[in-house]
């Protein structure tokens, strides 16, 4: 599904992805892991297209999409949830999920402005579309509130509604678990097995290694902007180099 | 007080254009977030394209139409030259639309002349509440508050006006949806020059329209958008409305020179007013 090759990009002369190269299969879930600064949120800027990269290619199902701004990824369906939460502002929580729904819709442009009864069907369409996305992350009951009346856990689960309304082939999510409470982190998994099963390509950015092997089919590990380890979640704790760069340090601690 | 119905109603009309060239700044500034002044440009265009079509025979109301249209292209213009690079800052943005507004004089005054010049309008009066009133003034009334309706409902109730405001409030977000920020800020800009197009055609009959006319247009535009912060459109109507009103009754039972001046006091009050509130439209830093 989703090939990298080669990427790196620096910002001012500090490569914050240098080299990196990984291959997602369909309908994988992969995670992705690394110490603060290892360049996780950047890789996944440069999958979306809000990075572009110095070097490297993108490909997702076996064409470049390196040179593309995001929405044209968006378009073929590259979908990222920030872990800041990136809002529409003076909209309720179902706004900012319906708008997610804007790819499915924009084939209505012209019918939205001239034949009204149709737009209202789409319309409909798109607000059931974002109720049930509301439903599944658990946030239905919040719908009608201002999203920025929303805690910042609650934000990024938003989002993950938004991007699932957008009906994603690939999706990115970077750390969307942080800041939840348990029973919601439960929540969250369930989604994120849930939208597995329909066959979505998933890319997960989390620290918590219990919550990344639970998902994960496949764990990379990043440091200081290289891949330093690849493989099953048991293959990449037994790792000694990730030991060393990451969970050792966690080890030490604890 | 009949006299003081009349210059009730021919200070709403006036308003209304006002309203109407401040809705053209809303629409704009509610998608892209670019303040655009080269909306009184459009107005202006507009209104001596109109002048043009009549002189060559075309029917009134299908000359209005093109005149309309013509205004929208000029929006289209103004959009591309000002925001077709991606990644433009709404400052820089700002300063390129009031770049595009002077060059336009150069163009205008090629085209048209410098002298001002006038459209025929609807002739004759209407009663109204007892009270005789120009027809063309209740054309303005009449024709703003559709205008005005369905502006509304555009932008609150339908799912594209959503997605639209939405690439002002997070474009950042709204690419990852994957919303085109660039093409929705052309539509705004095409629909900024309609709704200027449509000030200038309904103004240029109650005074004569000149290349220059763009600044009082755009001065009385913004104090009325600004009124609903860059962002509302019914308090933009709310907004050019008082300002009409205060504008004609300085006027009538003040002194006429003062007119524009209480019109500049009016703006510089309602500036300080809303810079002491929250802005309407948050936008996030990439």
């Amino acid at each position: 599904m989703l090939r990298v090759q080669g990427l790196a990009r620096s910002f001012g002369g500090v490569y914050a992805v240098r080299d990196v190269s990984l291959d997602v299969a369909d309908g994988e879930t992969r995670g992705i892991i690394g110490p603060n600064g290892a360049g996780k949120s950047t890789l996944f800027n440069l999958i979306s297209g809000h990075l572009a990269p110095d070097q490297g290619s993108t490909e997702l199902a076996g064409s470049r999409i390196d040179r593309l701004p995001p929405h044209r990824r968006a378009k073929r369906g590259v979908s990222i949830v920030f872990q800041a939460a990136r809002i529409f502002r003076h909209m309720t929580v179902r706004e900012n999920v319906m708008v997610g729904a804007h790819l499915r819709a924009s084939a209505g442009f012209p019918s939205a402005v001239l034949r009204l009864p149709s737009h209202f069907a789409t319309e409909r369409a798109i607000r059931e579309l974002a109720e049930d996305a509301l439903a599944r992350v658990g946030l239905l009951e919040w719908a009608d509130s201002n999203a920025e009346a929303l805690p910042l856990g609650q934000q990024r689960a938003m989002q993950v509604a938004r991007a699932i309304c957008a009906g994603p082939r690939l999706l990115l999510l970077d750390e969307p678990a942080s800041g939840l409470r348990s029973q919601e982190r439960e929540q969250l998994a369930r989604v994120v097995e849930e939208l597995k099963s329909t066959g979505v390509t998933i890319m997960l950015i989390e620290h918590d290694v219990a919550f990344v092997s639970r998902l994960a089919d496949r764990v990379t590990v990043l440091d200081l902007g290289s891949v330093i380890a690849e493989g099953t979640p048991a293959e990449v704790r037994a790792d000694p180099k990730v030991i060393t760069a990451y969970l050792g340090a966690e080890a030490e601690a604890a | 007080m009949t006299q003081f119905l009349m210059f009730l109603i021919n200070g709403i009309a006036i308003g209304c254009g006002f309203a109407l060239v401040g809705s053209g700044l809303v629409a704009v500034y509610r998608i892209t977030g670019v303040v655009n002044f080269a909306q009184g440009m459009f107005a202006v265009v507009a209104a001596l394209s109109a002048t043009s079509f009549v002189a060559m025979g075309v029917w009134h109301g299908l000359a209005e139409l093109m005149a309309i249209s013509v205004g929208g292209l000029a929006g289209l213009i103004t959009g591309v030259i000002a925001v077709g690079k991606r990644g433009t800052q709404p400052l820089t943005a700002l300063l390129v639309t009031l770049a595009v507004g002077f060059l336009a004089y150069a163009v205008e005054v090629l085209i048209w002349g410098e002298n001002p010049r006038s459209l025929a309008g609807l002739d004759g009066r209407a009663e109204l509440m007892g009270v005789p009133v120009q027809r063309q003034y209740l054309l303005v009334i009449a024709v703003t508050v559709v205008v005005f309706v369905l502006l509304w409902l555009f932008f609150s109730r339908t799912y594209l006006g959503k997605a639209l405001t939405a690439c002002a409030s997070n474009p950042y977000a709204a690419r990852v949806v994957g919303i085109d920020v660039t093409r929705m800020a052309f539509i705004a800009f095409a629909l900024g020059g309609v709704l200027g197009g449509i000030a200038g055609v309904l103004i240029a009959p109650l005074r004569p329209v000149s290349f220059d006319t763009d600044v009082s247009l755009i001065v009385g535009g913004f104090a009325a958008a600004i009124f609903g912060g860059l962002t509302r459109p019914m308090m933009a109507l709310l907004g050019g409305v008082l300002l009409g009103i205060t504008e004609v009754m300085i006027q009538a039972y003040g002194n006429a020179s003062f007119a524009t001046m209480g019109s500049l006091v009016f703006l510089l009050v309602i500036m300080i007013w809303q810079a002491t509130r929250r802005p309407t439209v948050h936008k996030e830093s990439v």
